[in-house]
């Protein structure tokens, strides 16, 4: 990433608690606002009315299968990196009805399922999730067929990123190209510092919004702590993924001997796949109503690492794990490039984190980089 | 009825038609039930519906009528699953859900000028014949046709009764089976040693279509490629599991391919080396 200019325009809004200003600014124009909160021993999304509701003092620390949260003793709102939950339960909700059908005298009615989700604004969306969002934008609206269900909700979501001012130990978005810093696709941008927030201004939309809270023009020490903040997340991130030339290299070992080493270590459990931001395999189930003999086909959250998921013919065609784990790893780092222009992965480490034995993607690729012997 | 609105809009058709064809495998006639739907329909030899029946599932079945003839939609269906297994125990006239079509076709206006053979196994035939059918309705724009059609025996073989007429038309028809029974005076084994044999008189112009078990179509491509056909000359049609259709629910996937998308046909050299690879 290129170095972080400080940005002459960006504003100050302090003391802290004035986030509820932006809060209730974005709630007067409509938007259900989503943000992180405590929840099951993890900072997690959900909606919030309030900023008492954000993690305040908590921090996360992770490792390849581990995931704890602490308290800091620190009056921080946003000093943690990211979760098991991904703004992908929005945008592509883990379930949501795509058809459905009513019976008739004779035959059936096909119907389109009423969808009117709310209008989001995101508070407290990293780098990184931005660079998720406009993978799946690709995946779902530039990739041929557009998503209705997808485009009702990404169009008019307002996005607040917070730029990380500290990394997990699983990071590796600067090798991602990806963070920590947000660059753009943001409404409103915030950098937290001690006693207030520096934002930077994105959008008309993200400017009409600030329009309405208590800011002044940030001061030039105000702006250069921001960057010092900011430079943080980038010295402490020590994980990294070489992606030279990976997507060929890949598609070149696809019978590396780390494939079987890899399948003996993995539970196929799916976690991956689930906290993966990127990630967007489906299935469609068939739910009928008993009493009316209506049927909704609920279009639910898929993994490659179900046994079934490449079934033909009634048997899998990738039947062993380490099958699995390859079709995972080189689409997410090869022939995703090839589908649609960019790499699948955005470094954010949350298959490192939420995988229960701990493989790391980035170690899976060094190995793979290694020749076969 | 471009899927580009919304790929789960599903339309209501009725079977119209029901025609057994060997054990286990029968040829369904599907009309709109609105007349719109139907003007509104069409398809190229080599793409597929989905099949839906409410509260049992979907399955991707190829289009094996004659794309030219609006009136019904031909399925020729074999028995391997829950929703195939419903559909063969419902009556005539009963109503389903239909989505499509969709996929790549048979690129058959780039096989103008040239000979061409098509290579069938099992229950490979029927997406070709849509193809047969408008070769042969076409059937001066191109050179020499032959269909090459393996089945496991005598009874497994499919659509015979047209063999004569697509003969007479123009098409020569080769039959192969791998298990000879009573009153087989025909060929026996593989549909490679059929293609092995058979005179191309212009190899450098032949154009090979291919559709059947996986195995059977690298054989196949492997054969052509002696004979002279590179596999830029060859395509095939591939089955992966397809569920929506649209290249989003990522379960069809070989390689970069999505099957349902960039394929069913694709062109043989932008997937051998993705075939080559056990359980990709």
């Amino acid at each position: 990433m290129s170095a972080d200019p400080i940005d002459n325009a960006a504003l100050w809004l302090g003391p802290k608690a004035g986030l509820q200003q932006v809060i209730d600014a974005l709630r007067r124009t409509g938007y259900t606002i989503v943000g992180p909160m405590v929840d099951q021993a993890a900072i997690v999304y959900g909606e919030i009315g309030g900023i008492e509701q954000l993690p305040r003092g908590w921090t996360d620390r992770q490792a390849p299968g581990q995931y704890r949260i602490e308290q800091t003793g620190r009056d921080t709102y946003f000093d943690y990196v990211v979760g098991p939950h991904s703004w992908k339960k929005y945008l592509f909700p883990p379930r949501l009805a795509v058809a459905a059908v009513v019976p008739l005298q004779a035959g059936w009615q096909f119907e389109r399922p009423r969808d009117d989700p709310p209008t989001y604004a995101f508070l407290g969306v990293r780098a990184c999730e931005i660079a998720a969002i406009r993978v799946q934008d690709r995946v779902f609206l530039e990739g041929g067929y557009v998503d209705a269900a997808y485009q009702r909700r990404r169009k008019p979501a307002f996005i607040l990123t917070v730029n990380c001012t500290l990394a997990g130990t699983n990071c590796f978005c600067a090798s991602m190209n990806t963070g920590p810093r947000c660059t753009e696709g943001f409404d409103l941008a915030l950098t937290e510092l001690e006693n207030g927030f520096v934002i930077e201004i994105g959008s008309e939309r993200g400017r009409s919004t600030m329009a309405d809270c208590d800011v002044r023009p940030a001061t030039e020490a105000e702006r250069s702590a921001g960057v010092a903040a900011r430079q943080r997340a980038t010295d402490q991130q020590s994980k990294r993924m070489n992606t030279d030339g990976l997507p060929q290299l890949l598609m070149a070992n696809l019978q590396h001997p780390r494939w079987k080493d890899v399948g003996e270590r993995c539970l196929s459990c799916t976690n991956c796949t689930m906290v993966c931001p990127t990630c967007f395999c489906s299935s469609v189930e068939e739910v009928p109503d008993l009493n009316t003999g209506r049927i909704e086909r609920q279009r639910q959250w898929d993994s490659c690492f179900h046994e079934e998921f490449s079934s033909l013919n009634g048997r899998p065609v990738r039947n062993e794990i380490a099958a699995r784990y390859r079709q995972w790893l080189t689409h997410k780092l090869s022939t995703w490039h090839e589908q649609f222009g960019t790499s699948g992965c955005v470094g954010c480490g949350r298959c490192i984190t939420w995988c229960p034995v701990g493989i790391d993607i980035t170690e899976e690729v060094a190995a793979l980089r290694e020749p076969a012997l | 009825m471009k899927p580009a609105v919304s790929a789960w809009e599903t339309h209501a058709m009725r079977i119209v038609g029901i025609r057994p064809e060997i054990d286990g495998v029968a040829t369904y006639d599907l009309a709109f039930t609105e007349q719109a739907g139907g003007d509104a329909y069409q398809f190229r030899p080599g793409q597929f519906n989905m099949l839906y029946l409410p509260g049992v599932g979907e399955s991707a079945i190829s289009l094996c009528g004659d794309c030219r003839a609006p009136d019904v939609w031909k399925h020729t269906v074999r028995v391997a699953g829950r929703v195939t297994q419903t559909l063969a125990g419902m009556p005539l006239g009963s109503q389903l859900g239909v989505r499509g079509p969709f996929g790549t076709g048979w690129p058959i206006d780039q096989w103008q000028g040239m000979d061409v053979v098509l290579v069938a196994g099992g229950i490979g035939l029927p997406p070709l014949r849509p193809a047969i059918y408008e070769l042969l309705q076409r059937r001066d724009e191109f050179g020499c046709l032959t269909l090459i059609y393996g089945a496991r025996g005598p009874r497994s073989l499919l659509y015979t009764a047209e063999f004569p007429t697509w003969q007479s038309q123009g098409l020569s028809v080769l039959t192969i089976v791998d298990r000879a029974s009573a009153g087989w005076t025909g060929n026996q084994g593989v549909v490679t040693s059929l293609l092995e044999r058979l005179e191309l008189p212009n190899p450098a112009t032949t154009a090979v279509a291919v559709c059947g078990p996986e195995i059977m179509i690298r054989y196949t491509a492997l054969a052509a490629a002696k004979r002279g056909i590179v596999s830029e000359r060859v395509w095939v049609s591939l089955e992966r599991n397809m569920q929506c259709a649209v290249g989003l629910c990522g379960h069809c996937q070989l390689g970069p391919e999505f099957i349902c998308r960039d394929g069913p046909v694709l062109r043989y050299d932008r997937v051998r080396h993705l075939l080559s690879v056990e359980a990709l």
